[in-house]
C-alpha cells in the first residue's frame, strides 16, 4: 500500500518509477522500480521517453534530471552529495533532479562505466567526486554542443543556467529537455574542465536529502518489506558457535506447523525454515530440534580470549607500524633512571555488534538458468560474484538489485547473508524466496568489531617532554578473516589506522623522538568485520588517553601538551584547536562541569572533538561536545553535520554500553536487551565545526566516531581523577572513592 | 484468524492468536511501513497507535486486540495529507537511514496527542525509540517544531 500525495510537497522528492531503461531479465532496476510490487506513481514518464547523456545523466522531456548514483546509500546521505557534484558541473537546475540506482550487472555489461559501487571506508563522495563530476561536466558539454549544432552557432557563444542554454547574440534558448535526444547521440568530449570549488552554488551548500519523502510516509521498500507474488520466506539459524556444525535437525518435528513449506540444510553450519510468512518461519524455528557440533571454540570465553590477548602484550615478535629512534632502549635506561619517569597502562576494547536497525535480508530467485536477488548490500559487486558462485552460474545470469538500506554501518560489506540466501533459493527453484534474519541471528552471527588490548610506555624526562613512547597492541585482525590476501607476512596493515607515520590516510599527529608503535595479532575465533570507524575506535581511545595520562604526569593541561607534540602536523592541530575554542578550553566551564579532548586523523580527513561533562553520585552526564572536521571539501554541510552527530551516538553507544561477551564459545548479547544502545535521553548537545582547507579530499562518515569517546574519557578523568581503561564505561565504578 | 480496525478498515486476517500484531500489520495487511527491529519491545520501530496510544507492536498478540480498538499506522497517519509531525521531519531533514523513523514519528503523534507542548525533559523521557544512525538532535528539533506548528494551527 502506498501513500498517494497529490505533489512533491511537502514531504520532499519522491523517487521516479521507470521501466525498462536499465532494464535486466524485464525487471526495470533500482530501488523504486519493483515493478512487481510497487505501484508505479502517476508522475512517472513513459518508457523510452528519458535520454542518457553520458553514463550519469538521464534527462526527460519535462526537465526532469536523474542522476545515476553507484554508491549505496544507507542513511550516510553520500546519495544527495554525490547527485549535487554531477549537477554542479551540469548547471541544471536543482529543483528538477531525481536520482536512479545502478546494478552491478548492467555496471559490469556497460565495462564499468560507473566505476566500483563499494561503498566503505568513508570513500562514498571523495572516492567518486571526481569521475562523478567529470560526468556531469560531460552531459553539460554534450547537451551546449547539441543546442549550439541545431542553431548552426559555436558552442563556445552558448551559455546555460539552470538547465536553460542561451545563445545572447541571437537571443534565442532552448532547454535541456528539449535538446537531450540530439546531445544523446554525439560523442562525449576527451576532456572536460571542472569549476574551482570556490564557484560551486550546488555543491557545497546545506541542500536537503533527495531521498526522503518515502522513509516518512512508511511507503519506501527496505530489504525486509520486499514482496513478490508467490514468494515465500526463510528464516535460518547457524551454529551459534562461530566455526561449529550443524549435525543434525528434526524436520518432522514442524514440518506440520501452519504455513511451513520446507525445513532444510543452507549448508555445513545452517539450518533455515522456509514458510509462507516470516513469522510462521520463525515460530516453526524456534521448535525445531537442531544438534549442534560446537567443536573446540566452544570452550573459548571472554576470560580466555583476554588471556590470548595479554600474552600478545609482551609478545616478542610484533609487526611494526610505525618507529623512530630508539623507543626501547629509551625506556629501558628510564627504568629506574630517577631522572625520568616510566607511564605505564593498559588498555582494552571489546567486541561491538553492528546492530543496524534493519536485519539482514535478501529476496532470490533461482531457476537454473537465471539467479536474482533484490538485495540490501554496501558491495554490489562482490554481492554478484558471491550469488553467481552460490547460484552455480555465471555472473552475466545474475543481477543485483540493489536497495537503499536501513543502517548497515560496515555489517554489509560481508556477503555471508547473500550467499546463504541464494543457496536457499537454490532449494527451492522458481520461487522468490525473501531470507531474512532474526534479531537474535543478527546479533550472534554479526561480523564483530575486533577485540583489542594495548599497552602503553611512555617515558617523561625532567622537563615533562615526551622522550620516548611505546604503543603496543594485540588483538584481532579483521582483515585476516575478511580479506587474507591483504595481509602481509608481517601482519595486517589495517590495525594502525590514525597512527602511521606518514600518508594522506592515517597519519599520527605527534612527533615523539623515540617512538615504536606495533601490533601483535591474536585471532580468536569470533567472526570480525569493519565496523563504522574500524580500528581507528580503539587506537584513537588508548593514544588519546595515554596522551592525556603523560600530561597529567607531567602537570601540564591536555591542550599545551598536545601543542608541544603537533608542531609539526599543521592540520591535525588546526582541528584540535578549533574544538578547544569552539568549547572555550580558555574560559573556565561552568560549575561542577569538567571538560576533556581528542584528536585523530583517518579516512582522509583531521578530526577533534572537546567534551563538557558532569558526574553526580557516580552518574555521569554528557553536556555538550564540540567536534571539528577538515575533510579537505565539504560537499553538503548539513550532511557532514548530520553524519558527525550520528558518529558520536554510534561511538558513544560502544564506549557506554557497547560488549560483546563469550560463552561456551558463543555470544552473549541477543538483543538491545543485553546490547544497549544509547537514547534520546542521553544525547548531548552537538556542536559541528567545519574547517575545510582544501587541497584534498577526506570521509566524514567515520572519522569523527573515534574522537567522541576518548574526549568524554579524558573529560571524566577530568571530573573524577578516575582513567577508564577498559570500556564499556557501564562496567566502571565513577562514584568517588 | 482475527478482526483488527487498521486504519479506519476492519480486516479479517488469517493469523494465530499468538501472532504479534506487528506480523499481522505487515504480513497480513500488507502495511510494511511498520518495522520489525528488535521482536522484544526495546526499540520502538513497530511503534504504532492503539486508541490513540503508542504501542510496540511486536509483543503484542492480536488476541490482545479487540476490533473496537483503533489500529493506526503509518499510512494511516498521514493518509489525506502529511501530519505536522511527517512535515516536521521533512522540514528538518530529520531521517538519514529512515528504518527507525517511522516508529520516532508515531511515537511522537501520540507523545503531542497528549502533551501538545512537552519540555525538552519531557521529549527525552517519553521518545525512547532507538537509532543507530544518531539522529537524535534533530528527532529532538523535529519534535518541537512539530508541537509549534500544531499549537499554532490551533490557535
Amino acid at each position: 500500500m502506498t501513500i498517494q500525495t497529490k505533489s512533491d510537497q511537502p514531504l520532499g522528492r519522491r523517487p521516479l518509477s521507470r521501466r525498462g531503461f536499465l532494464a535486466g531479465a524485464g525487471v526495470a532496476a533500482g530501488a523504486f522500480s519493483f515493478g512487481f510490487s510497487i505501484p508505479v506513481p502517476a508522475h512517472a514518464a513513459a518508457p523510452g521517453a528519458a535520454t542518457e547523456v553520458g553514463a550519469w545523466v538521464v534527462i526527460q522531456p519535462d526537465e526532469t534530471v536523474i542522476i545515476r548514483i553507484a554508491r549505496i546509500e544507507m542513511g550516510q546521505g553520500s546519495l544527495t552529495g554525490l547527485a549535487q557534484l554531477v549537477a554542479e558541473e551540469l548547471d541544471c537546475d536543482w529543483d528538477k533532479v531525481r536520482f536512479e540506482l545502478v546494478t552491478p550487472g548492467e555496471n559490469k555489461r556497460r565495462g564499468n562505466v560507473w566505476n566500483t559501487q563499494s561503498t566503505g571506508g568513508s570513500r562514498a563522495i571523495r572516492g567518486s567526486q571526481d569521475y562523478v563530476r567529470k560526468g556531469g561536466a560531460t552531459a553539460r558539454a554534450m547537451l551546449i554542443e547539441a543546442a549550439a549544432q541545431g542553431w548552426g552557432v559555436p558552442a563556445a557563444q552558448c551559455t546555460v543556467a539552470k538547465g536553460v542554454i542561451t545563445h545572447a547574440q541571437s537571443g534565442r534558448t532552448t532547454t535541456y529537455g528539449a535538446v537531450a535526444g540530439a546531445a544523446n547521440a554525439l560523442s562525449p568530449p576527451a576532456t572536460v574542465p571542472l569549476k574551482d570549488p570556490k564557484d560551486w552554488t550546488i555543491a557545497g551548500q546545506p541542500l536537503k536529502r533527495l531521498d526522503t519523502a518515502d522513509k516518512l510516509d512508511g511507503s519506501l521498500v527496505y530489504g525486509v518489506d520486499f514482496t513478490m507474488p508467490g514468494m515465500l520466506v526463510a528464516v535460518p539459524k547457524a551454529c551459534p558457535v562461530h566455526g561449529g556444525k550443524l549435525k543434525s535437525f528434526d524436520a518432522a518435528a514442524v514440518s506440520k506447523m501452519r504455513g511451513v513449506r520446507q525445513v532444510l540444510k543452507v549448508d555445513g553450519e545452517t539450518v533455515a525454515v522456509v514458510a509462507d510468512t516470516f513469522w510462521r518461519a520463525k515460530v516453526a524455528l524456534d521448535a525445531l530440534p537442531i544438534v549442534w557440533e560446537a567443536g573446540a571454540n566452544a570452550r573459548v570465553s571472554s576470560d580466555t580470549i583476554a588471556a590470548l590477548l595479554r600474552e600478545g602484550l609482551s609478545a616478542d615478535t610484533p609487526y611494526v607500524g610505525n618507529r623512530a629512534g630508539d623507543a626501547k632502549a629509551v625506556l629501558a635506561k628510564a627504568t629506574g633512571d630517577k631522572a625520568s619517569r616510566v607511564i605505564e597502562a593498559d588498555y582494552s576494547f571489546p567486541y561491538q555488534n553492528h546492530a543496524p536497525m534493519e536485519v539482514l535480508a535478501a529476496t532470490v530467485r533461482w531457476t537454473p538458468e537465471r539467479c536474482e536477488a533484490w538485495a540490501p548490500t554496501q558491495v554490489p559487486e562482490a554481492a554478484l560474484a558471491a550469488v553467481a558462485t552460490a547460484a552455480g552460474l555465471a555472473p552475466e545470469a545474475c543481477e543485483i538489485h540493489v536497495m537503499r538500506i536501513g543502517g548497515s554501518f560496515g555489517r554489509r560489506l560481508q556477503t555471508d547473508y547473500l550467499r546463504m540466501a541464494t543457496l536457499i533459493a537454490k532449494q527451492v527453484p522458481g520461487t522468490p524466496v525473501k531470507m531474512m534474519w532474526t534479531r537474535e541471528e543478527d546479533m550472534v552471527q554479526g561480523r564483530f568489531h575486533p577485540v583489542t588490548q594495548c599497552r602503553l610506555r611512555g617515558v617523561l624526562d625532567a622537563q615533562g617532554h615526551v622522550e620516548a613512547l611505546h604503543m603496543r597492541i594485540a588483538g584481532q585482525s579483521i582483515a585476516s578473516f575478511t580479506n587474507p590476501a591483504a595481509v602481509t607476512a608481517n601482519g595486517d596493515p589495517f590495525v594502525f589506522q590514525g597512527l602511521l607515520p606518514t600518508g594522506a590516510e592515517m597519519a599520527i599527529g605527534y612527533t615523539i623522538p623515540n617512538l615504536l608503535i606495533d601490533h601483535a595479532m591474536r585471532n580468536p575465533h569470533i567472526r570480525p568485520g569493519a565496523w563504522r570507524g574500524v580500528n581507528l575506535n580503539q587506537n584513537a581511545v588508548y593514544l588519546e588517553s595515554f596522551i592525556d595520562e603523560l600530561a597529567a604526569a607531567a602537570g601540564q593541561d591536555p591542550l599545551a601538551f598536545r601543542r608541544t607534540l603537533m608542531a609539526k602536523h599543521p592540520k591535525h592541530l588546526a582541528v584540535l584547536e578549533a574544538a578547544a575554542k569552539g568549547i572555550g578550553w580558555d574560559t573556565p566551564p561552568p560549575a561542577g562541569v569538567h571538560r576533556g579532548l581528542a584528536q585523530v586523523m583517518g579516512f582522509g580527513s583531521y578530526v577533534a572533538a572537546a567534551a563538557e561533562v558532569s558526574v553526580d553520585k557516580g552518574k555521569l552526564k554528557i553536556h555538550r561536545i564540540v567536534a571539528a572536521t577538515d575533510p579537505g571539501h565539504v560537499v553538503n554541510p548539513q550532511q557532514v553535520e548530520a553524519q558527525v552527530a550520528g558518529s558520536f551516538v554510534y561511538g558513544l553507544s560502544a564506549m557506554l554500553y557497547g560488549e560483546c561477551t563469550v560463552k561456551d564459545g558463543r555470544i552473549e548479547q541477543e538483543n538491545f536487551d543485553s546490547y544497549n544502545v544509547m537514547r534520546l535521553d542521553e544525547m548531548p548537545v552537538v556542536e559541528v565545526i567545519l574547517v575545510p582547507s582544501g587541497g584534498f579530499w577526506g570521509g566524514v562518515g567515520e572519522p569523527t566516531i573515534a574522537v567522541a569517546a576518548p574526549a568524554v574519557l579524558n573529560a571524566v578523568f577530568a571530573a573524577t581523577g578516575k582513567r577508564v581503561r577498559h570500556l564499556p564505561l557501564k562496567n566502571v565504578d565513577l562514584n568517588m572513592s | 484468524m482475527a478482526k483488527l480496525n487498521i486504519n479506519g478498515k476492519i480486516l479479517a486476517l488469517d493469523v494465530e492468536d499468538d501472532t504479534p500484531l506487528l506480523w499481522a500489520i505487515r504480513e497480513q495487511a500488507g502495511l510494511t511501513g511498520t518495522k520489525y527491529g528488535c521482536g522484544v519491545g526495546q526499540c520502538g520501530a513497530c511503534t504504532v497507535h492503539l486508541d490513540g496510544v503508542a504501542t510496540r507492536s511486536c509483543a503484542l498478540p492480536v488476541s490482545a486486540v479487540s476490533e473496537n480498538q483503533k489500529i493506526l499506522t503509518i499510512e494511516g497517519l498521514g493518509a489525506e495529507r502529511p501530519h505536522p509531525v511527517q512535515q516536521a521531519w521533512a522540514e528538518l531533514d530529520v531521517a538519514q537511514c529512515g528504518y527507525c523513523q517511522v516508529g520516532m514519528m508515531m511515537a511522537t503523534a501520540a507523545l503531542l496527542a497528549q502533551n501538545s507542548s512537552p519540555s525538552d525533559a519531557e521529549i527525552r523521557a517519553e521518545i525512547t525509540n532507538i537509532c543507530r544512525c544518531g539522529t537524535y538532535p534533530r528527532v529532538l528539533a523535529g519534535v518541537k517544531l512539530a508541537a509549534a506548528r500544531m499549537t499554532a494551527n490551533k490557535g
